[in-house]
């Protein structure tokens, strides 16, 4: 577990809240991206996915890194990365739920990727003007690294919506299941509001054009239904992120306080 | 005038004898043909069922650098699968047929995948002793006669000599970490030790396909000569880790220069090509079932790309008739 003043500490401040949901969402899903290693469709495809996979890690990596400098020097005690990663529990992740969700299968993930990965660009261009020092040191590295994410992302979701009866069937079927998860990522909290709050309801509108017309050009219909799921942000989660940490933390739970 | 098909043949050694590189459209012998394409799809399958015994600890590598490691690593892997692939469908078979020879369970490949990854340290004893043993067999082969498997290996050397030193670190790591930990460095060394040294294949009076692939430089050394390699190699390096190897017989001969070192168990290497490792069946099934659950990604992929190749074809006759009206 997290040393109680830690995890108190992260409690009041909202700066920090604000990087760990940014690397929670970027480890979680390269968590989930990650269980396709070795078991892709096409082997090209499987590698592709893994470099998005890393790229997601890494982008974790800096987050946390960068979470763990603030804490070490607000409170002085000194917090790494892995702490953070691997000592909180379910409650205190504070990912959206749509990185949770299971992987289900190849056009779930890919929509996924795409639904996400579109929200993540623009949060991160409006971070890069918004933002300094390291976290805009972050956004500039990552926004490059999401470019490709969400341009790879959305031609699979267009190529298997106009693909086949069966895989248009199957991409009708994924949008159904993760739409109402998507609207948890547009709605600011207020660890949120400081920094993009003015901008949200800019992120929010890119976001819808740009999930329109792809769905446009992959024959999907969009969505109609806005019942929205919510809690990830604040740490009320799926079942599912219970069952990802058991196994993403076991060794460090298993054995605590030991270098690897 | 037609060449004989003895001239051709005399032509082809004299130009394996002389270092030349055969390349894909020159002529060889058929058996020469069908050699390099058993080994090379053995070797590019061993790639990819080689991911799925590492893949198993990616969801729960024990910091994020580790994991961060370990993923490049696996990929590392699909990689030199896909280089693998590409440099035996140059001798007329496609990927297809190589992954249906893989599926059907006619096509081998290396058989130290079907043992199972217990603990984390197993991926310090891949990286280290797997990967290990790899490149000493590979090494050879960035010199092979035929081009576009020389060509392969040079790239596939460079990562899994990173591949071991990784591998090692991690052990190192762990040999100096708490007593749970050096023993999980230990445990994960026997295991994987002994089906290390079968990597190298039967020994060199039982190994069937020796003699014309040295002849053809396809192998330049014999399988007894690279496991001796390996021994001493590693026998070396323990040394740095504080641990053992798990052979008994194991000790230096000041005569020959090399390890000596104990008799391998060829019937659990028998039993373990034949299918009945640990996890042959998993593995197996694990392959097929990413293959049969893509076949719909597959299909769809084709099929939207044959859409917009007709869609491209009648944006273009359109165009030819605007212009010529
Ligand atoms: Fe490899
Ligand atoms: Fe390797």
């Amino acid at each position: 577990m997290l040393q109680q003043s830690i995890k108190s500490f992260i409690q009041q401040d909202q700066q920090i809240q604000y990087l760990l949901h940014l690397a929670d969402n970027a480890l979680i899903l390269s968590h989930r991206n990650s269980q396709w290693c070795g078991h892709g469709p096409i082997l090209e495809q499987d590698i592709a996915l893994t470099n998005i996979a890393l790229d997601q890690l890494g982008q974790a990596r800096n987050l946390y890194q960068y979470a763990a400098l603030l804490i070490t020097e607000k409170t002085g005690i000194s917090t790494t990365e892995d702490q953070l990663a691997y000592l909180r529990d379910v409650g205190e992740f504070k990912n959206c739920l749509l990185a949770e969700l299971p992987n289900g299968d190849w056009g779930q993930t890919v929509l996924r990727n795409f639904l996400m990965g579109s929200y993540q660009f623009f949060l991160y261009q409006e971070l890069q003007q918004l933002a300094s020092g390291q976290l805009k040191a972050i956004a500039d590295k990552s926004i490059k690294e999401i470019t490709y994410h969400v341009r790879w992302s959305a031609d699979w979701v267009v190529r298997l919506g106009d693909g086949t009866t069966e895989s248009h069937a199957r991409m009708v079927q994924a949008l159904e299941l993760l739409w109402s998860y998507t609207g948890e990522m547009l709605e600011p909290c207020d660890y949120e509001q400081g920094l993009i709050g003015t901008q949200s309801s800019y992120i929010k509108a890119a976001w819808e054009a740009k999930i329109a017309a792809v769905l446009a050009e992959g024959n999907l219909v969009h969505p109609t239904n806005d019942w929205m799921q919510s809690g990830g942000k604040k740490g009320l989660h799926t079942e599912h992120l219970g069952y990802l940490l058991a196994e993403m933390q076991f060794l460090q739970r298993a054995y605590p306080g030991l270098e690897w | 005038m037609e060449q004989t098909t003895n001239q051709l043949q005399v032509q082809f050694q004299k130009r394996v004898d002389e270092e030349q590189k055969i390349e894909p459209r020159d002529w060889m012998p058929e058996k020469y043909r069908q050699t390099l394409i058993r080994q090379i799809s053995q070797h590019a399958h061993s790639e990819i069922i080689g991911m799925l015994p590492e893949g198993n600890w990616i969801t729960r590598a024990p910091s994020l650098r580790r994991k961060a490691i370990l993923l490049a690593k696996v990929q590392d892997e699909a990689g030199h699968g896909l280089y693998l692939y590409s440099a035996a469908e140059t001798l007329g078979i496609s990927r297809d047929e190589m992954y249906e020879q893989l599926h059907s369970g006619k096509a081998k490949y290396s058989s130290i995948f079907n043992y199972p990854t217990l603990s984390w340290a197993d991926m310090g004893a891949i990286g280290w002793l797997v990967d290990g043993a790899a490149i000493l067999n590979q090494i050879p082969l960035c010199r092979t006669s035929f081009g576009p498997y020389a060509r392969a290996m040079v790239r596939v050397c460079k990562e899994e000599s990173f591949h071991q030193r990784q591998g090692f670190e991690c052990l190192l790591q762990l040999s100096k970490g708490s007593e749970v930990q050096r023993q999980m460095c230990q445990d994960a060394i026997n295991r994987w030790w002994w089906p290390s040294l079968m990597m190298f294949g039967p020994k060199d009076d039982e190994s069937p396909n020796s003699k014309l692939s040295m002849q053809w430089k396809i192998k330049r050394f014999t399988n007894d000569e690279l496991r001796q390699k390996f021994v001493d190699m590693i026998a070396e390096q323990i040394k740095v880790l504080g641990m053992v190897l798990p052979d008994p017989d194991l000790k230096w001969n000041e005569q020959t220069k090399h390890y000596d070192y104990g008799e391998i168990n060829w019937e659990e290497f028998k039993q373990v090509i034949q299918g009945n490792g640990p996890c042959n069946k998993e593995r197996l099934e694990a392959r097929k079932k990413a293959w049969a659950d893509g076949a719909w990604v597959r299909d769809a992929a084709t099929a939207y790309a044959a859409k917009k190749d007709i869609q491209k074809a009648k944006a273009n006759s359109l165009n030819k008739e605007t212009q010529q009206s």
